[in-house]
């Protein structure tokens, strides 16, 4: 099936009803395999134990910034292209990276508290990833104001596009100020500065997560199309009876 | 440092992981069945997608169609 196939609703249906199952096997077993490997990982020789607490924050701060680049791309996908699959794809991703923002900033401050001291701190990169949160919130309030799914795409693309603004902030906002969180450590010039006893169980569990994120985004789209089938089908009824 | 000092902290945060994994897949498992369920009942009372299937005055106006047509 060629790539474009999958721009047919029809034909993402089938793809995503066939590939769901297996990528949820997959996701199981790989996050099998980085719980088991984070949980044998010694303890930071700064933070001791709680950087166990890395393997689920980092990946939830990279999934949570992932998914708003879905939605921009998306986001152009509805505004250039005004394909109803890109629309779909924006509205589906929306929940799902809220929660992973959300899971970021809890973790965050569950490693905060032993760390610093403090559960949370108005410090850049903190900051710019609540906003983050509250811009994914915003943009899930305002598909839900506007009833005509074609005119709340074009709404939330906008949104979604001036939104995309924060993402470079999160990534340099320890670059650009003195913040408490730390500064990169992973993709920097110059490697890592994480210890490969710590750094590959991190990558593993990456990994688990973002195929999370590709099983849950699928059955997100799916829910979506059936969704929007049924709201055409209720119209055609509600114009029959009329 | 021990793992002891901050256990509560480091279980507090998987569990959070574990809640809002299941949260996750029960919303989009749920809304899946929800849909399934809609359309199925849709289709018992004849309400069908193709406008050659659909009853003939149940057809909207073609340009409706097109936009709500994920």
């Amino acid at each position: 099936m060629a790539l474009l196939d999958l721009a047919n609703p029809s034909r993402f249906l089938g793809f995503a009803n066939r590939t769901i199952p297996w990528l949820s096997g997959v996701t199981v077993l790989v996050f099998a395999f980085g719980i088991d490997q984070a949980m044998i990982a010694p303890d930071d020789y700064q933070q001791g134990a709680t950087v166990k607490i890395m393997f689920l924050h980092v990946p939830s701060a990279w999934l949570g910034m992932l998914a708003w680049g879905v939605m921009t791309i998306a986001a152009l996908g509805t505004l250039v292209w005004r394909h109803p699959l890109a629309d779909v794809t924006a509205k589906a991703a929306a929940p799902i990276g809220a929660a992973f923002t959300l899971l970021c900033l809890v973790t965050g401050s569950l490693w905060g508290r032993p760390m610093w001291g403090t559960y949370w701190v108005w410090d850049a990169r903190l900051t710019s990833m609540l906003v983050l949160f509250l811009l994914y919130l915003a943009v899930i309030a305002l598909w839900r104001t506007v009833d005509d799914p074609s005119r709340a795409a074009r709404a939330a693309a906008i949104f979604t596009l001036v939104g995309a603004i924060d993402l470079p902030i999160i990534k340099f906002s320890v670059d650009w100020w003195n913040t408490l969180h730390q500064g990169s450590s992973i993709f920097r010039v110059g490697g890592p500065t994480i210890d490969p006893s710590i750094l590959i169980p991190l990558f593993i569990m990456a990994a688990a997560f973002t195929l999370l994120f590709a099983t849950l985004l699928l059955a997100a789209m799916r829910n979506e199309i059936l969704r929007r089938r049924v709201r055409t089908l209720r119209l055609l009824q509600a114009s029959a009876a009329s | 440092m021990e793992a002891t000092n901050h256990v509560g902290f480091i279980a507090a945060a998987y569990i959070a992981a574990i809640v809002m994994i299941g949260a996750l897949s029960a919303w989009v498992m749920l809304d899946y069945h929800a849909q399934r369920r809609a359309l199925t009942d849709l289709d018992k009372r004849g309400v069908t997608r193709r406008s050659g299937t659909a009853r003939p005055e149940a057809t909207p106006p073609a340009k409706q169609t097109a936009k709500e047509e994920a």
